[in-house]
C-alpha cells in the first residue's frame, strides 16, 4: 500500500474542475490526480501513490526505479488484479470480477 | 535475492557496505519504520548482507497491519449492508476480521470493489446515485491526502451518496510511543521516505532532540536503504542525533503544502488504536466535524460488534519489533498467507508474510546466514 511509483505524464486535462492526467508506468497508463502537483507538465516524471502525484522525480531516477520494480516484480503487485492475488491466496475464486 | 550482484548497482552497494563495516565498532539497533521497507530487507536480503553487529528492527509501519480489529469488523459489516457498494484498496481484502474478511463478504454476494484510487469509489458514487458507496480509507500519511481529496471533492460536488471509513495513522506519534516503551531497543530510525515526501520532515528534529536518537528519511530501494543505514551508523558511531534526509530527490523539507493544507482541512488529530499495539495519543486522522456528514462510522448505525484476536497471533509483538516472526509459534504453521492469523501475515508489508516469502527458514528460530560474496 506504501509503494509509490515513478510514472511519465503524457497527457494533461481538466476534470470537474482537478487537474488530470494520463501517466505511464513502464506501459501500464493509469489516470492520475494532479492536485497536489498541479505544476508538472507533460514529460515529466512524478511519484505517484493511490493515484495521486505527490512529488516530482527525475527522469534518471524514475527510469532506474522501474527497471528494478519491473524485475521484481512489484509492477503487477500495485496494478494486478487484486483478487486474483487474493483468490490464490485463499484457493478459492469469487463468482465475479470487480475492478 | 540475497546476493550483491543482483543489486541495481552492485558496485555502489558494495561501497556502501564496505563503509558500513568500516564504520562500525560496536553492536546498533535501528528501526526501520515501513513496512515497505521491511519487505524489501527481507525480499533483497539487506539484513544479511550487513555486518553481524548491526540490527534491524521490523516497526509497526504497515497501515494494513495496524488497522484496529473493531474497524475491519466495521468494514465487514458496512460492506455486507444490501444497497452499500464497499470500495478498498485490494491489500485490505483478506485481513482477518473476528470471523471473516472482506474477501468472504464478497464471496457471501456483498458488493465488495477493489480501486486503484479512493477517486474511482467517488466517481463509482455519481454514477450509482441509487446506492451507498463507502471507501475504505486506511494507510498513513502518504495515502491520507488522497483520502482527503475524495472527501473534498465529495463535499464540493454534493455528492451525498458517499462517505468514508477512516482509520489514518500517523508515524511521528509511533516514534515517540515506540521510544517511550520500558523495552524499547531502537537506537536510531530509518525515517518513511514516501511519508515524507508529503508531510516533509519538520516533525522530526523535535523527536531526534527529545530522545538523543538518529532520525534519517530513506527511500524505499536497496540502495536507498543502505544509504540510510550508511548514514544512521555513522551518526551512532559519532554520538550524534540529527535529522538527515538520505532520500532527497523524493522529499523536501517542506514536503507538499498542498497536500498539507488540504490534510488540515479535511482531517483532525485523534488517538487511535493500533491492531497489536494498542491506542497511541494524536495518533490517528479522523474526519473534521466540517466532514461529520461523509463519515461512515456516523451514516451506518453500527452496534453489537464483538471483536476476537486469535490468542496465538503474537503479531503485536512483531509490530513493536519485541521479536521476530519466526519466533512465534504458529509462523508458518497455523500460520500462513493462505490461512492468516494475523494481518502482519497478509499484508505484502507485513514482516511475518515477507519472512514466510522470502526467508523459508528450515526450522524456526535459526537464522539463514548468506554470503556477500
Amino acid at each position: 500500500m506504501c509503494l509509490a511509483v515513478p510514472g511519465r505524464v503524457v497527457g494533461i486535462e481538466e476534470r470537474d474542475g482537478t487537474p488530470m492526467a494520463r501517466v505511464d508506468f513502464g506501459g501500464v497508463v493509469k489516470d492520475v490526480c494532479l492536485a497536489y502537483l498541479p505544476e508538472i507538465e507533460v514529460g515529466e516524471y512524478a511519484i505517484v501513490h493511490v493515484g495521486f502525484a505527490i512529488q516530482r522525480l527525475d527522469e534518471e531516477s524514475a527510469l532506474a526505479t522501474l527497471r528494478l520494480f519491473e524485475r521484481i516484480g512489484a509492477l503487477d503487485e500495485e496494478f494486478g488484479d487484486a483478487w486474483a492475488h487474493a483468490a490464490a491466496e485463499a484457493e478459492s475464486a469469487p463468482e465475479e470480477e470487480n475492478r | 535475492m540475497k546476493y550483491i550482484d543482483e543489486f541495481q548497482d552492485p558496485a555502489l552497494a558494495r561501497r556502501l557496505l564496505d563503509d558500513i563495516a568500516r564504520t562500525v565498532t560496536r553492536r546498533w539497533s535501528m528501526m526501520e519504520v515501513c513496512g515497505g521497507q521491511t519487505h524489501s530487507i527481507i525480499r533483497h536480503g539487506i539484513d544479511q548482507l550487513l555486518p553481524g553487529n548491526i540490527e534491524l528492527i521490523h516497526g509497526p509501519g504497515c497501515p494494513v497491519c495496524v488497522t484496529p480489529l473493531e474497524v475491519i469488523d466495521k468494514a465487514l459489516e458496512i460492506a455486507s449492508r444490501p444497497g452499500v457498494v464497499f470500495c478498498s484498496f485490494g491489500d485490505m481484502l483478506r485481513v482477518p476480521g473476528s470471523d471473516r474478511d472482506l474477501f468472504r463478504v464478497k464471496g457471501d454476494g456483498g458488493d465488495v470493489r477493489v480501486v486503484y484510487s479512493p477517486m474511482d469509489a467517488l466517481r463509482i458514487a455519481r454514477q450509482t446515485p441509487d446506492q451507498e458507496v463507502v471507501f475504505f480509507g486506511v494507510g498513513f500519511e502518504t495515502t491520507a491526502p488522497a483520502i482527503a481529496m475524495a472527501a473534498h471533492q465529495a463535499k464540493r460536488l454534493d455528492v451525498r451518496n458517499f462517505s468514508l471509513l477512516v482509520s489514518h495513522v500517523r508515524v511521528p506519534p509511533a516514534i515517540e510511543a515506540i521510544m517511550r516503551s520500558p523495552d524499547c531497543r531502537v537506537q536510531a530510525f530509518l525515517a518513511a521516505g514516501h511519508v515524507c515526501s508529503v508531510m516533509g520532515t519538520l516533525e522530526y528534529p523535535a523527536l531526534a532532540d527529545t530522545h538523543k536518537v538518529p532520525i534519517v528519511v530513506t527511500g524505499f530501494e536497496p540502495l536507498d536503504i543502505l544509504e540510510g543505514i550508511r548514514r544512521a551508523v555513522r551518526q551512532l558511531e559519532r554520538g550524534e542525533h540529527r535529522v538527515e534526509n538520505a532520500y532527497p530527490r523524493a522529499v523536501r523539507p517542506q514536503g507538499n503544502p498542498v497536500a498539507l493544507s488540504v490534510l488540515r482541512e479535511v482531517f483532525t488529530t485523534t488517538d487511535r488504536a493500533w491492531r497489536g499495539i494498542g491506542t497511541i495519543p494524536d495518533s490517528g486522522w479522523r474526519l473534521s466535524d466540517a466532514y461529520r456528514d461523509y463519515d461512515a462510522e456516523h451514516r451506518f448505525e453500527i452496534t453489537g460488534l464483538a471483536t476476537e484476536e486469535p490468542a496465538v497471533c503474537r503479531s503485536g509483538e512483531v509490530l513493536q519489533g519485541l521479536i521476530k516472526p519466526h519466533e512465534c509459534a504458529a509462523f508458518g504453521t497455523a500460520c500462513t498467507p493462505r490461512t492468516p492469523l494475523g494481518a502482519t501475515m497478509v499484508s505484502n508489508e507485513g514482516a511475518c508474510a515477507a519472512y514466510y516469502l522470502y526467508r523459508r527458514l528450515t526450522t524456526p528460530r535459526t537464522e539463514e546466514t548468506a554470503s556477500v560474496d
